[in-house]
Formats: structure tokens, sequence, C-alpha cells
């Protein structure tokens, strides 16, 4: 009833939803539809599964799949035990020794064990995320010049078109090679797997960047461009001020297909070049051919696809933040 | 006064000098030194056989030495081997031919040695369901109906006679081209007649298929079921698990196992390069020890502790099968064809006969296969033989690591042979499947011995 409805507002300062059809609507919409479509989804799967027979096994269903989503978290609980049971033999080993030999320097040294499914997912993003970022510094500032100077543009588009579909499976070798030879540090920071899936998911999601940051940068209002001219903006100016709020909306576009890019190429580029992260541990379980190997691949089917979706979401937010038409929802 | 000073003084620095080189003075055992370089990482292939060193990580024997080491899977054997090379591993789990050839320089050349022996026997070849139906016509039968062991490649013959008559090319699958597979299954083939082809290196033809009735090629040895499973190759000699797991996914059917072929071979080897060990003294003798302490764990008590390996080692970051697979060789049981367990109790030996011991003879079988069949092109002298096996393993190492855990008692003499008698050379071996004799001190003349393969002065 409106009275009671008005009357807990004022009280609590919450507003509660009128039970009306159109909350009735929304409700279908957001929740019980995609509900549905979860739940069919998983029966799907359930019943295929159970009629596939391969040779490592039947094909996982939704309870294998759990069912290794919690045996890898156990690991990684187990793994961490052994890590703290590292550290202490290690500090005991430590103090004999210095108590044997004075001259002795005690160093702490990293634990051996192999890294666990938490922390190839920890790898995975810092990779994505350091490749996309490199991506970003190069193919921002390029797609900006290419925007504003037709000319820059027809020089620089067969170049562009031409490596935009090249496959990251081919760069890698590139990389690897490059890599080799030009980072020969004897005490390297960080690793070489490391370095070529970073490169190779550079080199594979810049493209979609510079072409829509040029297109959104030619595309801006003439009036606009007018204002500037008027107004005899010097070109720094007219790009802070002028160019990117109205290409925003263009360059984010941009950059979210460029992360969703990255985060399939990544998974590739970790296979081969066996960077710890969720490729290299689908390519393990492969190789190892345990009965519980394809649930496991399914589980980090799963997790990659989680992830990618959040770091999609993730990216719709900032564009939110950053972009002056608020009014954006897709 | 003064003079009385000086000589206290003096007769106090002569007495402390006489002190320190008496402590000093070598003692039965010297005291073995802290290790040089403590963080080490050695490689492996997912074999059963990388046992040791899953062994001596998780039962903290390196720890023991002071040695801090990580432990990683190689994808084939020639990026293990090309990572010890370039320094990327500092060790690993290799084929017995491994640094035999690399010191010889067949494939990249590089000063590889070996001071430990990781295990005897542990392979086995297997062929396709479609291939074992026609071999099995022609396998004499026991009473029980069960085919008589061992099985000679005799059966095989007429299989792979029928597939050259229709045109089709025998493929079959081993593991590098200087593995103690890729020999075992020459040995088997050759026995019963079967030509498996030779290397010319020297006319730059390194596929190993000249005059070839069954053409041999490499695949690892994690995707060898599913080679088989294509159809891209009939059959494979591999290390286990990948045999039984073949049974078990109805792949393919075991034959024969190394162990029939020759009974109790060297199988594989600890590698590391020659400028390690030179560089690195005390870590290299103590790495040994470690090793040696796991091979011994592992055959304690009559395999006692073999369940509790085989669960080691099929957490994902090892081997990773499934621990059934692994249990049936590793507990002295083999299945063949589906149903047929038998008993092969020295399926994998780590320890027992002297297994970790690194013989010279051993090194110089494997010699004599690369000569018969052609990887070594021309004929070397006797001496050439044991100079090359007397560089590459080093029973030195070995003698010195044993010493060393006997003196403080965590092995016992009677478990290593008589280092005051030991040449390096086993007695003349009788056990292989064709019957023939080997006699480490006589190369040259056991290559003649063969039917199939290159003989004295032949050059391809």
């Amino acid at each position: 009833m409106t009275a009671t409805t008005l009357a807990t507002e004022k009280l609590t300062g919450i507003r509660l939803p009128r039970l009306d059809s159109r909350f009735l609507g929304s409700a279908i919409k957001y929740v019980a539809l995609p509900l549905a479509g979860i739940l069919v989804f998983l029966l799907l799967w359930s019943v295929t599964a159970q009629r596939i027979d391969t040779s490592l096994g039947k094909f996982p269903g939704p309870a294998a799949v759990a069912e290794q989503f919690d045996a890898l978290y156990q690991e990684h609980q187990r793994s961490r035990e052994k890590e703290r049971a590292f550290y202490e033999r290690q500090e005991v080993r430590n103090a004999e020794r210095v108590a044997k030999d004075p001259d002795y320097v005690p160093k702490i040294r990293a634990y051996t064990g192999k890294e666990t499914f938490i922390d190839q997912i920890v790898t995975s993003l810092v990779t994505v995320l350091s490749g996309f970022l490199l991506a970003v510094v190069i193919a921002i500032p390029l797609g900006i010049a290419v925007g504003l100077s037709p000319a820059l543009n027809s020089a620089v588009n067969p170049i562009i078109q031409v490596f935009k579909p090249v496959s990251p499976l081919a760069w890698l070798p590139l990389v690897t090679m490059v890599v080799s030879a030009l980072y020969t540090t004897p005490d390297p920071v960080v690793a070489k797997s490391f370095l070529n899936s970073l490169i190779t998911v550079t080199l594979c999601c810049l493209w979609p960047m510079v072409i829509n940051t040029a297109v959104g940068v030619a595309g801006i209002d003439r009036d606009l461009v007018n204002v500037s001219k008027v107004l005899r903006l010097p070109a720094l100016k007219h790009v802070q001020k002028i160019v990117l709020p109205a290409a925003v909306p263009m360059i984010f576009t941009g950059m979210r297909l460029s992360l969703g890019v990255a985060w399939m190429v990544l998974i590739a580029a970790e296979m081969l070049a066996q960077n710890p992260g969720l490729g290299k541990f689908v390519w393990d379980e492969f190789q190892n051919g345990s009965s519980d190997s394809l649930a496991r691949i399914m589980a980090a089917v799963l997790v990659i696809g989680a992830i990618g979706f959040l770091l999609d979401r993730g990216m719709l937010a900032l564009q939110k933040l950053v972009s002056w038409d608020k009014g954006i929802s897709q | 006064m003064q003079w009385k000073k000086s000589l206290k003084q003096l007769a106090g620095a002569l007495a402390l000098f006489a002190g320190t080189a008496l402590s000093t003075a070598p003692v039965a055992a010297e005291e073995l030194g802290y290790p040089e370089k403590e963080e080490l990482t050695f490689g492996f292939i997912k074999l059963t056989d990388m046992a040791p060193i899953a062994i001596a990580y998780e039962k903290g024997f390196f720890e023991d030495e002071g040695l801090y080491v990580t432990i990683e899977a190689q994808a084939n054997w020639k990026v293990l081997l090309d990572g010890v090379i370039d320094g990327r591993l500092d060790g690993a789990h290799m084929l017995a031919g491994q640094p035999i050839a690399a010191t010889m320089g067949f494939g990249t050349k590089a000063d590889i040695i070996t001071p430990f022996s990781m295990d005897l026997n542990g392979n086995g070849i297997t062929v396709s369901n479609d291939i074992w139906e026609q071999m099995k016509a022609n396998i004499p039968k026991q009473p029980d109906g069960k085919p008589v062991h061992p099985i000679k490649a005799d059966a095989l013959k007429p299989v792979v006679e029928k597939y050259k008559a229709d045109g089709k090319p025998f493929n079959m699958g081993m593991v590098f081209p200087v593995s103690t597979h890729n020999y075992e299954l020459r040995y088997w083939l050759a026995a019963g007649g079967i030509h498996p082809g030779y290397y010319a290196p020297h006319k730059g033809d390194i596929s190993g298929q000249l005059e070839a009735d069954a053409l041999l090629s490499v695949t690892p040895p994690p995707q060898m079921p599913a080679t088989l499973e294509a159809g891209t190759i009939y059959g494979y000699c591999v290390g286990e698990p990948w045999n039984q797991q073949a049974v078990f996914k109805d792949i393919g059917v075991p034959v024969v196992t190394d162990y029939e072929i020759w009974k109790d071979n060297p199988e594989k080897v600890f590698g590391i390069t020659r400028e390690f060990a030179e560089k690195y003294p005390n870590t290299t003798v103590r790495l040994t020890r470690a090793l040696i302490r796991a091979a011994m764990w592992l055959d304690e008590n009559n395999n006692a502790n073999r369940p509790e390996a085989v669960k080691i080692l099929s957490q994902s970051n090892y081997v990773g099968a499934d621990y059934e697979v692994i249990a049936n060789s590793m507990t002295g049981t083999f299945e063949y064809e589906k149903g047929d367990k038998r008993e092969v109790p020295d399926f994998n030996v780590f320890f027992r006969y002297n297994a970790t011991y690194p013989y010279y003879s051993d090194a110089i079988w494997y010699l004599t296969q690369m000569r018969r069949w052609g990887q070594i092109p021309e004929d070397k002298s006797d001496d050439w033989y044991k100079d090359l096996a007397s560089k590459v393993y080093r029973p030195d190492i070995y003698e010195a690591a044993a010493k060393s855990l006997i003196a403080e008692k965590l092995a016992k003499p009677e478990q290593f042979p008589d280092f005051a008698t030991e040449d390096g050379f086993r007695d003349p071996q009788t056990h292989f499947i064709d019957g023939i004799v080997y006699n480490g001190h006589e190369p040259n003349a056991y290559i003649e011995k063969f039917p199939i393969g290159l003989k004295s002065g032949q050059k391809l």
C-alpha cells in the first residue's frame, strides 16, 4: 500500500521495490531466465557427457568437474603446508650451519615446489595485464596519430591489415628466438617464458586498439574540430581537450576487444612458451593422461571463461568511469 | 726478559701450527665439504624411472645434503639435453645413450658425464590391437592357452612382410635416436629377422631408415599411446607407464619387456656436464649421495616402499598418470594382453644387482649398437670404445659418494661392489633374447656376432 511504502522510506532511507508487474518483469529478465538457461545447459552437459567415452574415461560432467575444483583447492592447501614446513626446515638448517661455521651467510631460498592452480591463475592474470598494458602504451598514441593524419593512415594501414590476422602461435617461435638472443643476463629478474608470453600477447592484441582508436579519432564531430580551429588550440591541447574525450567510446571498445583477444592468446601462448599459468596447466594435464585429466582441464576451461568475463566487466566499469556519456550500458 | 717473551710466542706459534697440521692430516675418509652451489634445477621426462629424483626430493635426501632442488618436467628428450648443455638445468634424468652420444658428437656436441645409473629395465614394446591379432597366430601357446613368453619378433615378421607386400610402410615409434628404447627395439626386431634400418650420418642421413623393413621414428613418451591410437604408428618401445597405459585404455598390447630382451639392462642415468662436476665437486658428490639413498629406499625391504613411491609419482607434477597404471610395473607385475598379468618382480630395479654403479661395459654396449646401426659410421678400435666410456661414465665420483655414505653409517659396504677390485666391467652377460653373449672387453668381436647389422670394415 502506498502509505506503508512511503513510511518505510522515510524511516530507513531504503526504497523498497514495489511488487508490481514492472518489478516482476525485471526479476524474470535478470534472474530467473539466466538461471533457467544455466540449469538447462548443465542438464544437457551432464547427459551428453555420459554418452561420450574417450580413451581417458568418460567425458567429465558437472559433478566430476566440481569434484576436481575441490581437489585443486585441497592441493593448494597442502602445497601451502609443505611450503611452511620447508621454510621451517630451512631456518633450522641455517641455524645449525651458522653454529658450526660462523662465516656462513645464511640465505633464505624460495620454496622449490611446483606452483598450485591458484598460483597459476595469478601468473596468467599478471602476464595478460602486463601484455595488455604494453599494447595500450603502443597502440593508443599510434591510433591517435593515425586518426588525426590521413596521410599517416594511408601509410600505416597496409602494415596493420597484414599483421592483424597473424596467429599468436606463428609469432611465438620468432619471439622466443629474439628473447633468447637479447635477454642474456646471468641473473634474470623475470623468466624468459614470461617475456615470451607477454610479447606475444602484445603483438596480437595491438591491432584492434589501433584500428578502433584511429576510427574514433577520425570520426569526431566536425563542429568540435572547428571549435578547436577557432580557438587556435595547440596540438597537444587539441588532443587532450577535444579528441580524447570525443573518441573515448571507440577507444574503450577497442580496449575491450583487445583484452578479450589478449586473454585468448595468452592461454595458447602459455601452452607453448611454458609460462607457469593456466595454459601450462591445461597442457600438463593433457600430457599426464590420468583419468582425472579431462575433468581438470574442464575446470580450467570454466575458470578461463569466468576470468575473461570478469576482465570484460572490469573494462566496462572503467569505461563508465572515464566516459562523459554516462548513459552507456553495454 | 725480551728473549723469553719471544721464545714463548714462538713456542705458542709452533704449537698452534703443529696442532692445525695434525688435525688436517688425512683421516680414513676425507670430510666432505659443503656444497658450492646449493640451488639446483633438475629436469626429467614423465616416466616411472625418474623415481630416484622424486624420492630424493620428497624424502628430504637432497635437503640433508644442503641442496635446494627444483624439479622440472621437460617437454621431450631434446629440450632436456639442450637444457643441460646450455646450463638452464644443472642435471637431468637422461637416457643412457645421451651422454655418450653428446660426448661423441652425434647430435649436439657437449661433454656430458654421469656418476650415477638410475635404474635397470623398465621398458616394454607395445603393438596396436590390430597388429596383435595378426601376431597371435604365429605365437606358440602354453597349455592354458596363453602365449609363451618371451615373444620374439619372429611372430611379427610375417606381419611386416605382408605390409611390405601391400606397399604399406610399417611404422614404429621410439623415444630418441640414442635412446635405450631405440637399441632394444632394433635388437628385438633384428633377432626376429626384421631389418630396422641404418643411419648414415657421414652422408647426412640421420633418419635411421636406410634399407629398413620397419621404419622407426621419434615420438615423446607421453604422446605415444595417442599416436598409436591415431594409427600413425603400429607399435612402439617406451618406458613405463606408457605400455600399461595402452593396455588400460584398450589401445594396444605390450608384447615383450626389455627385461626379456636383455635381463637387467642399464636404462637411465643421471647426466651432468663435465664443467659442472669440475666446478662444483662437492655438490656433485652430494647429489650422488642423495640419489643413492633414494635408490636404496626404493628397493628397501624387498620393494616394501614401492606403493608409497607410486603415490608420489602419480602426483601431477611428477609422472601424473593414474596410480593403478604406475603401480603394476613398480610392484612387480606386468599386464600383457588384457587380463594376462604376469609376475615380473624385477621390472624396475633401482638399487639391487649394483644397478646404480655406472659400469663401463654398459656404455660400451651402447657404443657397439651405435656402430651396428651406423650412428658410428666407421670401425673403431677396442681401445677407442674403452676410452670414450671412461670419459663419460664416472665410477670415481660414485665411489666417493658411496664411501662417504658408508663412513657416515648411512649405507653398508656389502650393498656396493668391492671398490678395491672393481674394474668397471660386468662379467660377460648371457641373458639376451637371441642368446648372444656380450663381453664388454671385446666390443669389435661382439659386433661381428650379429646376422643383421654393420660388420667391421662395412661403411654405408
